[in-house]
């Protein structure tokens, strides 16, 4: 493959030039088949749920977790991380995305609507334990 | 010797390890083998010259040079470092093993450190614990991975183990003041160090499959804690203060 193309990189960065980087085709495909991609969820606090944030890519369950420590730990506070073969995850069709299509019209199951949360909010405000009495909201 | 000499040189010693051995791993900025692994490395590299900064302010609070200039302005013989952290990063297989035996050395003493006496410097060393702990997974991962995967993997793991291990024991060198730091409660001394140090790394290298050098072929290459270094070190302080000497206020 590489065999007339002898000449290494020269580059300004002594690492590079160190490196001995051929300045031909290089990158051996066939050495990373046997990677998989890992789907990343990230926590935040105990408690908290486990979010999904990407994926990585990697040989086992083992060096996942550390790369994904390294992608997605790294600037933000974190508490747990998980890492599940993207192989496992089963998925609804993009082709069938009709079956949402109507959901954003049921604004009556979404509890941001609901008129209760103005007196929750009163309560929270308030700061009243769950036994004191409320005044009844003028709506 | 008095308290404040004995701390010092024991300062030197942890923040000129870190300070060679992350500007060496650092070498492998945008050459690792893969793409995660790249980030991971370099992300290490530059906790260690973190690490080191924090021990370069203890020893300016006792009187020695801003960290800067205590970083940047010496020449060799007057870096404590041991000779393992400054050899050239070679094959992966080399700095993965190094990354190993030198952090798990590194969380060994900063564990012990959480304990000393002097305050700042157990602050330091809390703070850093965690932080050092990831970097033993992270090196204890790749070695069962390496040493455990392909016959040429393990090959090259144990060829690396065999020709660096008296290398990795020169990490124990013992100062003037070991005798001081224990009676004083500051350190546990490289005696006990290398003690519980090989306790932890002699069954998590059996676990990978590989052996370490028989006992009696044990040779400590000492010399770096007494500013005797291989050639090797000079030219990587020459290119890291490259841009330092040219303009010792520049700022980035």
């Amino acid at each position: 493959m590489a065999t007339e193309n002898n000449k290494t990189v020269d580059s300004l960065d002594p690492r590079i030039s160190r490196a001995k980087i051929s300045s031909g085709e290089t990158s051996d495909m066939d050495n990373l088949v046997h990677f998989q991609t890992y789907e990343v969820f990230h926590q935040k606090k105990r408690g908290a749920q486990h979010q999904h944030v990407g994926i990585v890519h990697a040989p086992n369950p083992d060096m996942a977790l550390l790369y994904a420590k390294e992608q997605y730990a790294r600037r933000e506070q974190t508490a747990n991380l998980w890492v599940a073969p993207s192989s496992c995850i089963s998925a609804t069709e993009y082709a069938d995305d009709d079956i949402f299509s109507t959901t954003p019209d049921k604004l009556y199951r979404n509890p941001a609507t609901y008129k209760v949360m103005d007196r929750i909010k009163a309560f929270k405000e308030r700061g009243m334990k769950s036994t004191d009495q409320i005044e009844k909201s003028p709506h | 010797m008095n308290n404040i000499t004995a701390l010092k040189e024991l300062l030197y010693k942890i923040a000129d390890d870190q300070l060679i051995i992350g500007h060496r791993n650092s070498e492998w900025t945008g050459l690792g083998p893969i793409l995660e692994e790249d980030i991971a490395f370099s992300s290490m590299a530059q906790d260690k010259i973190g690490q080191s900064e924090h021990i370069y302010n203890l020893l300016h609070q006792l009187g020695e040079a801003e960290p800067d200039t205590v970083a940047f302005t010496r020449n060799a013989e007057q870096f404590h470092n041991s000779q393992l952290t400054e050899l050239p990063i070679g094959e992966y297989d080399f700095s993965l093993l190094r990354h190993f035996l030198f952090d798990f050395a590194e969380y060994i003493r900063f564990g012990n450190l959480r304990e000393s006496s002097y305050q700042p410097l157990a602050q330091v060393a809390k703070k850093f614990y965690g932080e050092i702990k990831y970097h033993t997974m992270h090196a204890n991962t790749w070695i069962y991975q390496l040493g455990t995967g392909t016959q040429e993997s393990h090959d090259r793991m144990q060829n690396v183990l065999d020709n660096y291990w008296n290398t990795a024991l020169g990490m124990f060198e013992e100062g003037p003041a070991e005798e001081l730091l224990i009676s004083e409660g500051i350190f546990m001394g490289e005696k006990a160090l290398r003690g519980k140090w090989l306790e932890v790394v002699m069954p998590l290298l059996e676990k990978s499959s590989l052996k370490v050098p028989e006992a009696d072929t044990w040779e400590p290459i000492v010399g770096g804690r007494t500013g005797k270094h291989t050639e090797h070190l000079q030219p990587l302080l020459s290119e890291m203060t490259e841009v330092y000497a040219i303009d010792p206020s520049a700022d980035w």
